[in-house]
């Protein structure tokens, strides 16, 4: 590996573009710097059919705090193009990468950033042993490994359960160019009689990516044509003899949720092989990501790498560097904001969240119980705080929202989980109860969904909102009037919402647990009865709860899944699932089984 | 209503074969460390406990190492016994042994980690609530059910799991005597002293005609006040993979009760916290 003196094509601006050429087992790289180089490094690599040109919103915005370094890829652009199928390998591509690196940042690891294909090849380089010695960080969008793909396959068709099946379909139907790409003639051909004059209007009309003069590049037709080999000399082999490929490198993933070509679901269990995994969505196209939303990618790479360099100069010794870094990044999973959080399934669904590494906010009516669930969150992940709010006053919520969009940010994930449980038939309970139910069980909802979801759609990255319903929201009882009035409400409003928030990419899940073992029994109040009475039918309701044994971390293990999933209601235990299956077959059933005199 | 059966002398030595089992635990402690095997430990105990003059085991030695120490994925109980799981680094343990010596029965309930494990000292550090809220309720002579209620909404509002209800019958705790049978010594049933189970067999039926039970546990045999004589209470708690118990003799008199002795392991510790 040689390199060219640079070739710098402006002043000492920061923005101002250098071009250096990087020689690279065979091949001339086309190497494009920004930025003062004294800060940390940022290696953006671009995908197929593109060239460096695809990062320039991105690049742009980083350059103003980072050295960004972007080259074209091997057959790409204005680099050199290789011969043979061969040398379009991954190792190569990692090399080349590798190079780069060691040219740009000879002394410091550098932040890797990548993109499509580009994705691929950095996975290769990412996962080589001894990788975290040039390399800081990893964020990728839209480009699994594919070793680890090959497993993912692998696990899929040696347990094919539906929903398996059903992601190798989806995945499958998504990857129908790559089988194209392996037919001879056709897809060269394609690209050259008329895909690369109709590209502006594909990326138009399919990715919401607006034509722009300079884009794409005037090289596209042939880059297009040479980047097949990368297709052709890949994806085979590894797909087929997929290699153990972990890494401690920490990895951003930024999943596109529009994503035409790459599922989401392509990285579900990823943890196995990068156990230093922070997650993020952004609510974007595979290419609208980068040409629309350049500075949001930018803002999330910042933050990221920020995060990571910070960790490192803290430490003074090298020896700890590892853990430390390590600390902060458990730090930089999403925000969770979880309601009523000091027992039942909101404390086990902010534990749950703390487990993947996200950092919890947890609110209750009780702050004392909030602190300590916040205090066990803290012990299975980042340092979670509590805060007490009462959720059916509109104004405490929005002030709330206001307060952990200051102090931690705008979160990612809001379960809107208060609630309590009424029992009463309908002539029984007073207005004063009804009111009480619908404040806190479909009120709290509504604050909730109202102060974060605006948060939430303003900032557009995207997110989560999940509604605690209830089995009651559609299972009718004439002993649970208000409170299966309350969360029939919720389902509805979960329903609704999601429509109106599909487009900002923030989804919403109604959860429907059933009889789960929690202290709502104990201080769930009843209709017309003394407080002896009272006391009597809770312990007989704890009783018959407790029997059941339906553990709330169950519950919170199906809001984590239905968070990652975006699954839109979730029935959770046996009984809640068997009853919305029966008002479907049959709701006059239903309606009968109301009359009986429960509770 | 039954007499305190024991004489101060009698306490003395039931406390004295405490001593000597905690010792044991402790010898067994500072032993430990990672790559041994939870039959490796419970082969260590016993010989301490045996070189220290011990004839007979109330049960014999357990050892639970990892998420084994809060029983995760128990589901016969021949998951008790110690088994070929390797101690790692981080990793929480627990000892659990009952000597006799003479018929005075200790049974005895050891916690400790190797490493730094955060959630272990957290869980250690709330295990002293549990054996002030036990001690308070059983003087207010509540009935054992309730107070088996009351620590069960304790360990709710800490957020952990009542791990002592995976312990065959439910039980926190159970009487102990003085054993007088004439049976093999050494010899046991299923972990169980042969002693034992023909002691616990009689208290077993002499008690249900009394109305009351041995075994202390939240249903419906417990609803009684606490009968006087000694108990073995272990409150078990866990959370997530890790789980921790004291098992100590508890003194119930007609009136009154009181921990057997406070110069033990947990106790000491807690004392070296709260002046820390």
């Amino acid at each position: 590996m040689t390199t060219d003196a640079t070739d710098a094509t402006g002043s000492t601006d920061a923005h101002a573009t250098r071009r250096r050429t990087v020689h690279s087992a065979g091949v001339a790289l086309a190497v494009f710097e920004q930025g003062d180089p004294q800060a940390p490094t940022l290696l953006l690599v671009h995908g197929y059919p593109d060239t460096h040109r695809v990062w320039d919103d991105v690049a742009a915005d980083l350059a103003a705090d980072h050295h960004v370094v972007r080259y074209d890829v091997r057959g790409a652009g204005e680099s050199g193009v290789p011969a043979r199928r061969e040398e379009y390998r991954l190792e190569l591509l990692a090399a080349d990468l590798l190079a780069v690196a060691d040219t740009v940042s000879p002394d410091r690891p550098v932040h890797v950033v990548a993109h499509d294909w580009g994705s691929l090849q950095s996975w290769e380089a990412v996962t080589e042993p001894g990788a975290e010695r040039r390399i800081a960080s990893y964020t990728t969008m839209s480009g699994p490994c594919l070793d680890h793909m090959g497993f993912w396959i692998r696990h899929r068709l040696r347990r094919p359960t539906p929903r398996h099946l059903r992601q190798l379909l989806v995945q499958g139907a998504h990857s129908w160019y790559i089988t194209a790409f392996h037919l001879p003639f056709l897809a060269p051909a394609t690209w050259r009689f008329g895909l690369a004059r109709a590209w502006p209007r594909v990326l138009n009309d399919l990715e919401a990516v607006t034509p722009r003069p300079d884009h794409p590049q005037l090289t596209l037709r042939q880059d297009a044509i040479r980047g097949i080999e990368l297709y052709r000399a890949n994806m085979r082999p590894r797909l087929r003899h997929p290699r153990e490929r972990p890494t401690e490198i920490p990895v951003q993933l930024v999943t596109l949720t529009r994503d035409r070509y790459v599922s989401g679901f392509l990285s579900e269990g990823l943890e196995r092989w990068v156990p230093r995994l922070t997650r993020r969505e952004l609510n974007a196209t595979h290419w609208s990501a980068l040409l629309e939303k350049g500075a949001v990618v930018a803002g999330m790479v910042r933050e990221f790498t920020g995060r990571i360099e910070s960790g490192e100069s803290g430490e003074s010794g090298e020896a700890g560097e590892e853990g430390e870094e390590g600390e902060h990044l458990r730090n930089g999973g999403s925000l969770v904001v979880v309601t009523g959080g000091g027992s039942g399934i909101g404390r086990a669904t902010a534990l749950a969240f703390a487990e993947q590494g996200s950092r919890v906010v947890v609110c209750d009516l009780d702050l004392a119980a909030a602190q300590r669930t916040a205090e066990l969150a803290s012990l299975l992940g980042p340092v979670a705080t509590a805060y007490q709010v009462d959720v059916s006053d509109g104004p405490a919520v929005d002030a709330f929202a206001l307060t952990v969009a200051a102090a931690h940010g705008v979160p990612d994930v809001l379960v809107n989980n208060a609630g309590i449980g009424h029992s009463g038939t309908f002539l029984q309970t007073t207005e004063k109860e009804w009111q009480r139910v619908l404040d806190v069980n479909l009120w709290g909802v509504i604050h909730g969904c109202r102060a974060f979801g605006t948060l939430m759609a303003e900032r557009g990255e995207g997110g989560h909102i999940v509604n605690l319903a209830s089995a009651a929201a559609y299972l009718p009882s004439k002993m649970l009037a208000a409170y299966a009035t309350s969360k029939a409400a919720v389902l509805m409003l979960s329903d609704c919402l999601r429509a109106e928030l599909a487009p900002t990419g923030i989804g919403v899940s109604a959860i429907c647990p059933g009889i789960v073992n929690t202290n709502i029994t104990r201080t769930s109040t009843f209709s017309g009865l003394s407080a002896a009475e009272q006391a009597a039918k809770q312990a007989r309701a704890s009783k018959l709860y407790a029997r059941r044994g339906f553990p709330p971390e169950k519950v919170a293990a199906e809001i984590v899944r239905a968070v990652r999933t975006r699954k839109p209601v979730v029935p959770v235990t046996f009984e809640a699932k068997a009853a919305r299956l029966i008002g479907r077959i049959s709701p006059g059933l239903l309606r009968l089984a109301a009359r009986l005199d429960l509770g | 209503m039954q007499t305190f059966p024991f004489s101060a002398r009698d306490l003395d030595r039931f406390r004295e074969v405490q001593q000597l089992a905690y010792r044991c635990a402790e010898q067994v402690a500072a032993w430990i460390e990672p790559g041994v095997t939870e039959r490796q430990a419970t082969a260590k105990l016993r010989r301490c406990l045996v070189a220290e003059g011990v004839q007979d085991f109330f049960h014999i030695p357990f050892a639970w190492f990892g998420d084994r120490t809060a029983f995760r994925h128990f589901h016969t109980p021949l998951q008790f016994f110690a088994g070929g799981r390797v101690l790692r680094e981080g990793m929480p343990y627990v000892l659990d042994c009952a000597p006799v010596v003479d018929g005075y029965t200790a049974d005895i309930g050891y916690g400790g980690k190797v490493g730094a494990n955060p959630i272990w000292d957290r869980l250690a550090l709330d295990l002293q609530i549990y054996r002030e809220l036990i001690l308070r309720e059983v003087r207010a002579r509540k009935p054992l059910n309730e107070v088996y209620a009351a620590v069960d909404a304790q360990i709710a509002a800490h957020g952990y799991d009542n791990r002592h209800q995976v312990y065959p019958g439910r039980v926190i705790g159970h009487q102990v005597t003085r054993t007088v049978s004439r049976g093999p010594a050494g010899v046991n049933v299923l972990g169980f002293g042969v002693r034992t189970l023909q002691t616990l067999g009689r208290e077993l039926i002499s008690e249900r005609l009394h109305g009351r039970s041995p075994l202390w546990a939240d249903g419906r045999s417990s609803a009684h006040a606490p009968t006087p004589g000694l108990w073995a209470v272990e409150p078990h708690i866990g959370f997530r993979e890790v789980g921790i118990k004291f098992e100590e003799l508890l003194v119930v008199t007609e009136d009154d009760a009181y921990w057997l002795d406070d110069d033990l392991p947990h106790v000491r510790r807690w004392t070296l916290e709260a002046a820390a």
